[in-house]
């Protein structure tokens, strides 16, 4: 007797099948090109259980063939907010996670950028244990620093683990600038508060009495400094906490002297922002920059009433419910002219990527990267 | 089935005082009514929570259980007596700007413990507090409740999600529906979103 089958489980199985023609074309791919289709595919494989089509397979490996090949890459892992609270606390976990997926990367990268707020309270034991977890990474790990960080001992402990927070250097070509822009102006002395009264007071995103970040003078003359021996075709990648423009200041997604900043990089040809602390999908450009955030894994951050960047394609509002969603980690792949591309690995949704090609076409560019996004069934509200 | 007397007065006795607390704002403790005596020393008195009125029931001694009839009687008198005496703030009057003041002081006094509460790890166990997804209570949306919560696969109000979050999340144990805690996490979350249409049930 010939056995029913219900339309969900037809849907499986023609899935199913789609997938075996999917990875028999495989053996014909080079070792790099075999990675970023298997995460492609998983990310279909995710994506068919939520009600995607089948003929997804498709689109994806279309708009794949538009990604130039990269110079090389590097991950990124951000704003892990690790607590003092035991290994089985879920953002150790979240962090884990990503330490994890970028050891499984093959090629590796060539580096890793850690972009900030290892620790929820800047305390010891948070950095201490971040730093184990990152120091399982096999890439070599770059850091850089966020508020969560620095503002119980005024970076004290970081620096003593990681050195000094703003730094240069020259990897393939490309010139890298490690910021410290969590600077704000003293609001603490005054009022005496104490260090922990600080922290607290820099870990509330939305405390109203807070003051935005800046990179601040001195910073800003060591840029000019550093930026002096550079050519100006040289291709410039800038890492830095805060988003170095001007989102929303209740906030503080925020740097208030972007526009400073901007000049001293306004003669370089190409040059690339990549910015921590929003939680969020972020696409941004401004003249000759291109500014792009970066995941955090511990939690995701609603896009702020107002200010979002019109380039910005968001990532779907995540599921309270499942811990890692909205939540990643993420790569970059340099291309030969120093351009970004820059790929989003949502844990439990489709990867994104934002390539320079999406960015350069503006808005227009971006609306073909948001058009598979759009329309979709399930499409969440919560 | 018959309501007891006694029952059916009290019911009403509470809805007046419920009224009168409301407006004896920052009263801790409940009025304490020394009740007149009866002209005639044996008739039953009774009186209203708000420590003034009161009626003698004539042909009731003290201690003997009224009728339906009577006891409805006697809430009317009370009401009358105490509309009367003007002792309800909007008895034909407009609210005077004391009042008012009063009032939003009190309201503000709770949305601002609700904003301490959703701002402190204190509700959970693990250091996350609800700011931390939720900065200026984004992304609460409690406009949209009740509706069906799809991941709870029954109807929600906002109280059932500050109680997942609570549980979940921040790992920290439930509030009762009438914790003060959930009113003044309610109050707060609502309060930010003064202005924005009802929308009950939207996904």
């Amino acid at each position: 007797m010939a056995k029913y089958v219900l339309p969900m489980e037809r849907k499986k199985q023609e899935y199913l099948a789609e997938r075996e023609r999917f990875f028999a074309e495989l053996p014909k791919l080079s070792r790099r090109d075999f990675f970023k289709t298997a995460a492609k595919a998983a990310a279909v494989a995710t994506a068919f259980w939520k009600g995607f089509p089948p003929h997804s397979f498709q689109l994806i490996r279309v708009a794949e063939a538009k990604e130039s090949q990269p110079k090389f890459t590097f991950a990124y892992i951000s704003d892990t907010h690790i607590l003092d609270k035991g290994l089985n606390h879920r953002f150790v976990k979240a962090c884990q996670k990503a330490v994890d997926d970028v050891n499984a990367l093959d090629p590796q990268p060539d580096f890793v950028l850690f972009g900030g707020d290892l620790a929820q309270l800047g305390k010891p034991e948070e950095l201490s244990l971040g730093k184990q977890l990152l120091d399982q990474l096999k890439a070599p790990v770059r850091m850089m620093v966020g508020e969560h960080d620095w503002y119980l001992d005024l970076g004290e402990k970081w620096r003593e683990m990681f050195g000094e927070p703003t730094y240069s250097f020259d990897h393939k070509g490309v010139h890298f600038i490690v910021l410290n822009s969590v600077i704000v102006e003293d609001y603490w002395t005054e009022p005496k508060m104490t260090p922990m009264e600080r922290m607290l007071a820099m870990a509330q995103l939305d405390n109203p009495n807070g003051r935005p970040f800046m990179v601040g003078e001195e910073q800003r003359e060591w840029l000019k400094k550093d930026l002096a021996k550079v050519d100006k075709k040289t291709p410039i990648v800038i890492f830095s906490h805060s988003p170095l423009y001007k989102y929303y200041r209740p906030w503080n997604f925020w740097t208030e002297d972007a526009e400073e900043v901007h000049k001293i990089l306004a003669p370089f040809e190409t040059v690339t922002v990549i910015h921590a602390h929003t939680h969020q999908v972020l696409t941004h450009r401004l003249r000759n920059i291109t500014f792009h955030g970066v995941l955090s894994t511990a939690w995701p951050w609603p896009y702020a009433p107002q200010g979002i960047p019109e380039l910005t394609v968001q990532m779907v509002r995540a599921d309270p419910f499942n811990q890692f969603d909205g939540c990643g980690w993420g790569s970059v792949n340099m291309r030969p002219d120093g351009q970004a591309d820059k790929h989003y690995v949502l844990w439990d949704r489709n990867p994104m990527t934002v390539t320079f090609d999406h960015v350069r076409r503006g808005k227009q560019g971006m609306a073909e990267l948001a058009k598979p996004l759009q329309g979709r069934v399930d499409w969440p509200s919560y | 089935m018959m309501m007891r007397p006694v029952g059916f007065l009290g019911l009403i006795s509470a809805a007046i005082c419920a009224v009168v607390f409301a407006l004896r704002v920052g009263a801790k403790q409940p009025v304490k009514h020394e009740l007149p005596p009866a002209p005639d020393g044996k008739s039953k008195v009774v009186g209203l929570c708000d420590g003034q009125t009161s009626v003698v029931v004539p042909g009731v001694a003290a201690g003997e259980r009224m009728s339906p009839e009577q006891a409805r009687g006697v809430a009317d008198e009370l009401m009358r007596k105490y509309e009367e005496n003007k002792v309800l703030a909007h008895g034909g009057a407009a609210h005077t700007e004391r009042e008012m003041r009063v009032w939003e002081a009190e309201l503000k006094r709770t949305i601002d413990e609700g904003y301490k509460l959703f701002h402190s790890p204190e509700l959970g166990t693990n250091g996350i507090s609800c700011d931390m997804c939720h900065p200026d209570a984004s992304n609460t949306h409690p406009e949209t409740y009740p509706k069906f919560q799809t991941q709870l696969k029954r109807i929600a109000l906002l109280r059932d999600m500050i109680n997942w979050c609570i549980e979940n999340p921040m790992e920290g144990p439930r509030l009762s529906d009438d914790d003060e805690k959930m009113k003044a996490l309610e109050a707060y979350i609502i309060s930010t979103r003064k202005g924005v249409p009802l929308a009950p049930g939207k996904h």
